[in-house]
């Protein structure tokens, strides 16, 4: 018994090599059955059936009755729906600036190797952490009751807080400084960014006698300016399916003040099971999210820079 | 002085971030607090910490004094959760083997389409995926919660996975095939075992998500059996009296505990996960 020579040994692996590429084809597939399922049944099949519903009467009892585009009219007229649609952009508008703001603010700020920085990031960070559970959004809205902490404050100081939940006006606020409070997740992202930024580009700089501010507005806000724009796509679709926070704080009053557009849609979907028309309705948020991502994409040609 | 200018500055930079610092972390300071407190107390001053120490409203909360006994909500949050994790861990890992290694014709279109995906809002589809579910009879059972995690339906752990993967050098699978390793094997044996910081991110995410979901449970859930600490929580907002905010505060604070303790364990997992969310989404 002869060793195998270089030759076949080559030949051998290469005859191994393209066997595992055709096996490697049919066994990904294999792998894939778990996501190629979901993605047919729970995402690609459930759009389809969204659609379909749209144009039906349906109320989960009797069988889906085709009414062409009559729910889309009848939304068209619905006093609520133009609510929701306000509420919403009118919360989408204020705290999503609001928050990126506050993240870039405090992540500058944060961004300095000063003793106990971990600390401070942590704490800053945690409210993002745990602000999402139904269990923040009961203290938040004690938080802002009339006999609350807030307005004790604000009566210490001589003045008189309002009804923050009970007032039109202020309820939203209230939303609002819930999702500005939870700004430590865009915080993260952009601590990681800063430490992407070459240094060499600051040290050049200060060689030509840049002055911090300067640098900042000049390197690092561009740099960082791809990162501004994932979070500022990211939180537009977020904020517009804001529901756990109104459903605890406000449940859309008062006097639909806070009708946010998905609460909205849970109330027609299960709660008087318009399953047709809440279908129209999801239809119609999937269009105006893709719309406002859109424009977002076609801005950032103008201000995103990829590379510097 | 011009020695003294970047200590003041130092000493301003400390005082800014510990008023902000405080600030932030008032509210949930104010609910610890108070759910420490007498329910006379609670409101009636603008002391945050009690002048009475009481432990009465974790064991109200507990005992079902409380009108509700929060225990078995506790367990079924826990289950629900812990599925879930088991469910995102076994899709995100084989597709994510499959889309990082394997060679199939339509791998660029169908990762496409996946990456298109993790735009897709979840209240899209929530509505036809309710109807599916309750054509089978499965609504009111914890079924609805945890199967779509094994079919991989957060394609953003997916995502995670491949970016890990890709990470592992490519010498490892040729030796491994070339010693006649079975695709199976090499993911099982050589490839998973290498992947396990992104295992724990995608562990940590699911189960942040799955404890804090309300909507799923809201919606699925209709039965006071079958009730989670979101669900509980939210039931009890609704139906307490005036007098008992320290045992709604307590169950509060009690459920975010676990989210905190995976915090401080795996603080490093956690950052890392949401920094390739931005960084390379």
């Amino acid at each position: 018994m002869g060793l195998p020579t270089d030759a076949v040994v080559a030949s051998r692996h290469s005859k191994r090599r393209a066997s595992w590429s055709s096996r490697s084809g049919l066994a990904a597939y294999g792998f894939l059955t778990p996501w190629m399922l979901g993605m047919l049944l729970m995402t690609l099949g459930a759009m389809l059936f969204t659609i379909y519903l749209a144009f039906t009467n349906y109320d989960l009892l009797s069988q889906p009755r085709w009414i062409g585009a009559l729910n889309f009219h009848q939304i068209l007229q619905d006093p609520n729906f133009w609510t929701s649609i306000r509420v919403t952009f009118i919360y989408v508008v204020i705290s999503v600036p609001a928050r990126l703001i506050a993240s870039l603010l405090v992540a500058t700020l944060l961004n300095k190797e000063v003793r106990g920085i971990g600390i401070y990031r942590a704490l800053i960070y945690l409210p993002s952490l745990i602000g999402g559970s139904i269990g923040i959004s009961i203290g938040w809205k004690k938080l802002f009751d009339v006999a609350g902490p807030i307005n004790s404050v604000l009566k210490a100081v001589g003045l008189h807080g309002p009804v923050w939940l009970g007032n039109p006006r202020t309820a939203i606020l209230v939303i609002v400084l819930l999702s500005v409070w939870q700004f430590g997740s865009e915080m993260v992202i952009f601590l990681a960014g800063f430490k992407q930024i070459p240094g060499y580009l600051y040290e050049s700089a200060t060689i030509d006698g840049a002055s911090a501010v300067r640098q900042y507005f000049h390197i690092t806000l561009p740099m960082l300016s791809p990162i501004i724009f994932f979070n500022l796509v990211m939180g537009t679709i977020s904020s517009f399916m804001t529901f756990t926070q109104v459903y605890v704080l406000t449940d859309g009053g008062p006097m639909n003040s806070t009708l946010f557009y998905v609460l909205y849609l849970y109330e027609q979907a299960f709660q008087y099971y318009h399953m047709g028309y809440a279908a129209a309705l999801s239809i119609i948020l999937l269009i105006m999210i893709a719309v406002c991502t859109g424009f977002l994409f076609l801005t950032a040609k103008f201000w995103v820079k990829y590379d510097v | 002085m011009v020695k003294s200018r970047p200590v003041t500055r130092s000493v301003i930079r400390h005082v800014v971030l510990i008023v902000l610092t405080f600030l932030m972390i008032y509210p949930i300071l104010w609910m610890f607090f108070s759910s420490l407190k007498p329910d006379s107390e609670i409101f009636s001053t603008t002391q945050l910490l009690p002048s009475t120490w009481t432990f009465q409203h974790y064991l109200d909360g507990f005992s079902g004094a409380a009108g509700m006994n929060f225990g078995p909500m506790f367990l079924h949050s826990f289950e629900i959760a812990a599925v879930v994790v088991i469910g995102s861990l076994f899709s995100a890992s084989l597709s994510g083997f499959a889309f990082a290694r394997l060679n199939f014709a339509p791998r660029k279109f169908l990762f496409g389409f996946m990456l298109g995906t993790m735009m897709l809002p979840a209240q899209v589809v929530m509505i036809p995926q309710y109807i599916m579910f309750h054509r089978v009879g499965l609504v009111n059972t914890f079924v609805p919660l945890m199967l779509p995690s094994f079919l991989g339906t957060t394609p953003f752990f997916i995502y995670l996975m491949v970016q890990f993967i890709r990470g592992i050098p490519k010498d490892l699978d040729e030796a491994a095939v070339m010693d006649g390793c079975s695709t199976f094997r090499l993911f099982r044996s050589i490839i998973l075992p290498l992947t396990k910081p992104a295992l724990i991110t995608i562990s940590i995410f699911s189960f942040y998500w799955t404890w804090d979901d309300f909507f799923g449970q809201l919606i699925y859930l209709n039965n006071p059996q079958l009730n989670t600490v979101s669900i509980g929580l939210s039931m009890f907002l609704a139906n307490m009296g005036q007098t008992q905010w320290g045992d709604l505060f307590a169950m509060s604070i009690v459920s975010v505990i676990p989210v905190l303790v995976i915090f401080i364990i795996c603080q490093r997992y956690l950052v890392e996960g949401i920094a390739t969310q931005g960084l390379k989404g």
